[in-house]
């Protein structure tokens, strides 16, 4: 790997806020591609894997080609092979290591030597780690970036919008309209769908970095500094890069993070996170002024119209009386 | 010598391993679970967790969530062709052949008290005492330090805890009295490892919101 950049030792917790406007952020494989919901509060959900796949969509874009950035869950290519690729680069390129099915490390040393490849090579293995024991074994790597699920801060409605397309799908479907009326081309051909989307919804999701499992002398996967700006920078902008008639329009709004100034950390996770708390607002009120917000689901926002827009909302982050070693990022 | 944690958290995924395709929850958390927990924030060789009590707080209540998985193992007769052609081109994880979509079955708000104690292990050296590890245990768990966030199943559902000492009040329980005393069947005690030890289960009594781990387990592990 080319990064020279040192090891993370330092624990960060993080809070990520983002945003869709008419659009699905993730939809439910159980609900027909409805967003996903909270059945009990009505709150949006946006899971984990979501997430991490637009992380490394982002990533994938941003450093095409480069050394030590691939991305190993992706387009394109079967674990299986990329697992043989570090058997090649370890055992040599033989007849025996191309042609075997399974491969099992001969020693607990070339199990590392294995498992140090991948994560040096893949940014995702390195970021949040993987099951590479498939058929052809290469081990396990617990990553030390963790994801939640997201959740909007408020319950979300989820539209459904009918559309219509001009023409058909197959000759059959045009012969079986051309059969029924004789009405122009543009309505024979026509055929509908759905569409759901959400309104407006802000989304909340917490994350922690574990900086033990990046540098930990058996356990880390050498996830770098340099490895931990990208991630923000990913988190930052993989909206951005992750447009699509389904989506709607999604941005980061903001991203709170913590850094401790240990390995393990200096204070709890849930304590600092309760530290950033989401505020209601009108939107023509200015939102520096505290007496303009109110708590999400205040009595006196009762009969306020619905949140459109992220300037109905106000992040506010309790910097007072911080935990010693712990700053505040951004 | 023992040590009391709070362990709680929005999600909890403590899987079933005759039901680990589409995942589904035991009702309360496993021992091993609760030892992964305590191992995230505390661990070394030298000492071996056990878990004595698990306190459950809240109501048991189940969500489904179904989601775009990757299958366990790519074939190898498509890595084959792929070699063969001398490219993996095509081939992928975001394809229909290895896209999986599992629901998983998974516990909603969920709040627990894990009593544990730890043994020494033969690998302790002179310098591990027992008053050594609990010290560093318990300076970790009260100042938030972690080896890394520990989770309540799997890494998606992270647990949030506070270390409680040992005279402390439990915090309120909101467990409905019909829940309190439950059969809850046969539970993984400890999983198995290809080369290892055997899986071992253990009969689960809740009995007035307690899992009596050390209780249940001296009635008998099947292996």
């Amino acid at each position: 790997m080319t990064d020279t950049s040192p090891k993370l030792t330092r624990r960060h917790d993080f809070v990520l806020f983002f945003d869709v406007t008419n659009g699905n952020p993730n939809g439910d494989p159980d609900a027909g591609n409805l967003p996903r919901l909270d059945p009990e509060t009505n709150r949006g959900l946006v899971t984990d894997v979501c997430l991490k796949r637009k992380i490394r969509n982002y990533v994938e874009l941003a450093r095409e080609g480069e050394s030590g950035y691939r991305i190993y869950v992706t387009e394109g290519a079967i674990l299986n092979e990329k697992h043989r690729e570090a058997y090649v680069a370890e055992r040599g390129d033989s007849a025996e290591v191309r042609g075997a099915k399974k491969l099992s490390p001969k020693s607990d040393e070339e199990a590392k030597r294995i498992r140090d490849w991948m994560c040096d090579n893949f940014f995702d293995i390195r970021t949040f780690g993987g099951v590479l024991s498939t058929g052809i074994n290469a081990g396990q790597v617990r990553g030390p970036v963790q994801i939640t699920f997201a959740r909007s801060v408020e319950p979300v409605l989820p539209l459904e919008v009918s559309i219509t397309r001009m023409a058909a799908t197959s000759e059959a479907d045009k012969k079986q309209r051309d059969e029924g009326s004789g009405d122009d081309e543009r309505t024979d051909n026509r055929t509908m769908g759905r569409k759901h989307i959400i309104p407006y919804g802000l989304y909340r999701a917490h994350g922690f970095v574990s900086a033990p499992l990046a540098s930990h002398e058996v356990k880390g996967t050498g996830f770098t500094e340099a490895d931990l700006a990208l991630l923000w920078e990913a988190l930052g902008n993989m909206f951005e890069h992750d447009r699509s008639a389904a989506r709607g329009e999604m941005a980061t709004r903001r991203l709170v993070v913590f850094e401790h100034d240990s390995k393990l950390g200096n204070a709890h996770a849930d304590a600092l996170f309760d530290r950033v708390k989401v505020w209601r607002k009108r939107p023509d009120a200015d939102g520096s002024d505290a007496a303009n917000r109110h708590p999400i689901g205040a009595a006196e926002t009762d009969n306020w119209g619905p949140a459109r827009s992220f300037d109905d909302y106000v992040v506010t982050v309790d910097k007072d009386n911080l935990p010693p070693g712990v700053k505040i990022l951004k | 010598m023992g040590v009391r944690l709070h362990v709680w958290g929005d999600l909890a995924c403590f899987t079933r391993p005759e039901l680990k395709v589409e995942r589904v929850s035991y009702d309360v958390m496993t021992p091993s679970a609760a030892r992964g927990i305590l191992e995230a924030i505390h661990w070394k060789p030298a000492i071996r967790w056990e878990v004595t009590h698990i306190h459950v707080l809240r109501p048991i209540r189940f969500r489904s969530i179904r989601r775009n998985e990757v299958s366990d193992k790519a074939s190898v007769a498509n890595a084959k062709k792929a070699m063969n052609a001398g490219t993996t081109a095509g081939l992928g994880i975001d394809v229909t052949a290895a896209r999986q979509q599992r629901a998983a079955l998974v516990l909603e708000d969920v709040a627990y008290v894990i009593d544990a104690r730890f043994h020494l292990t033969e690998r302790a050296g002179a310098e591990d005492t027992a008053q050594k590890h609990i010290a560093m245990f318990t300076r970790r768990a009260a100042a938030g330090q972690c080896f890394h966030q520990p989770c309540l199943g799997t890494r998606e559902f992270p647990a949030s805890f506070r270390l409680l000492g040992q005279d402390d009040p439990l915090p309120a329980s909101t467990l409905p009295d019909a829940d309190r005393d439950r059969d809850l069947g046969y539970m993984t005690y400890a999983p198995g490892y290809p080369g290892g030890p055997p899986a071992t289960f253990f009969r689960a009594r809740l009995a007035d919101g307690v899992l009596d781990v050390a209780a249940l387990t001296r009635e008998g592990l099947l292996a």
